[in-house]
């Protein structure tokens, strides 16, 4: 089962590198506030079900994936 | 009886770059330095470790997420957790936050720019095993060269964990922390390198009154060991 992983900078922890693409955009004309840069990991699961790999990955998060203190991380499962 | 040379060991990982560096000052200071490999599940007979600077396993991930699950570094956890001495530098500082043996974690700089400079740091404490040769107050001159060195605390920091603060905060670090120690003191990382600063023919030798702290904390733990 294919999943993917998105992680974020915590609310309320300084992103810079989310405040440098704003101010991009802004030079390119676009008005845009609160960009916030995180990462993408896809990953193909070996699980039954959904259930079962969407445990898997939250393992994943908790050990390597996400660092709980600064980061939060969302699960998506695609069939 | 003549004064025992203590042994510390430095962990060099994949990408680590300070290794050399950190042996090299151990040496210069009196110390018996003891090179450990990556790959070793346990360490040697050990008065203190140190892990070195650098971007073990290419930092990939997050600085310091790969290191931690290293082979040594379950080893070095063992080792802290048995009360031995731990001092992480810069990589090393990360790789123990992210091992969970120092509290925080360390981001990239506000700036986003790399930084590699002398900064001047504010010693917080003097009564620990890494800065016993210093005196509160005292300011220390020491190099930092890093991407990833802004630190963030846990919001239960003890305030007490702070060792070293930047007089002048070069990467955004919360409250111009630079170095923490765990709660029982016997764990410290810090960004600067002190293994930089201690042949004076590299800058003032500051970094020594570090390094040296921790050979002598090391000697008084191997004469309690003979």
């Amino acid at each position: 089962m294919k999943a993917t992983v998105l992680v974020r900078p915590k609310l309320g922890i300084l992103d810079p590198q989310g405040d440098a693409v704003e101010r991009a955009l802004g030079h390119l004309g676009f008005i845009v506030s609160g960009a916030r840069v995180g990462k993408v990991v896809d990953l193909e699961v070996a699980a039954d079900d959904e259930a079962e790999a969407r445990a898997q990955v939250e393992r994943m998060c908790d050990q390597l994936l996400a660092n709980p203190l600064v980061e939060s991380y969302e699960i998506e499962l695609h069939g | 009886m003549a004064v025992p040379q203590p042994r510390i060991g430095v962990v060099t990982y994949p990408g680590s770059q300070d290794d050399r560096d950190a042996l090299w000052a151990l040496g210069a200071l009196d110390a018996e330095p003891v090179s450990v490999w990556h790959e070793e599940r346990e360490l040697p007979a050990l008065d203190a470790v140190v892990l070195p600077g650098g971007f073990s396993y290419g930092d990939y991930l997050r600085c310091g997420a790969i290191a931690r699950f290293s082979l040594a570094t379950a080893a070095v956890c063992a080792f802290a957790q048995a009360g031995g001495l731990v001092l992480g530098i810069c990589n090393g500082f990360q790789v123990l936050c992210e091992a969970g043996l120092l509290p925080g974690a360390l981001l990239r700089n506000e700036s986003l720019r790399f930084v590699c400079r002398d900064v001047p740091l504010h010693v917080e404490r003097a009564d620990t095993p890494f800065t016993s040769r210093c005196t509160p107050g005292q300011t220390l001159v020491i190099p930092v060269k890093h991407g990833d060195g802004r630190y963030v605390p846990p919001a239960d920091l003890d305030p007490v964990q702070v060792v070293l603060r930047y007089r002048s905060n070069p990467n955004g670090s919360v409250d111009d922390i630079a170095g923490v120690c765990n709660e029982a003191g016997n764990v410290m990382g810090l960004m600067p390198h002190p293994e930089h600063a201690v042949d004076p023919l590299l800058g003032p030798p500051d970094g020594a009154f570090l390094l040296a702290s921790l050979v002598d904390a090391a000697r008084t733990r191997a004469l309690a060991s003979v």
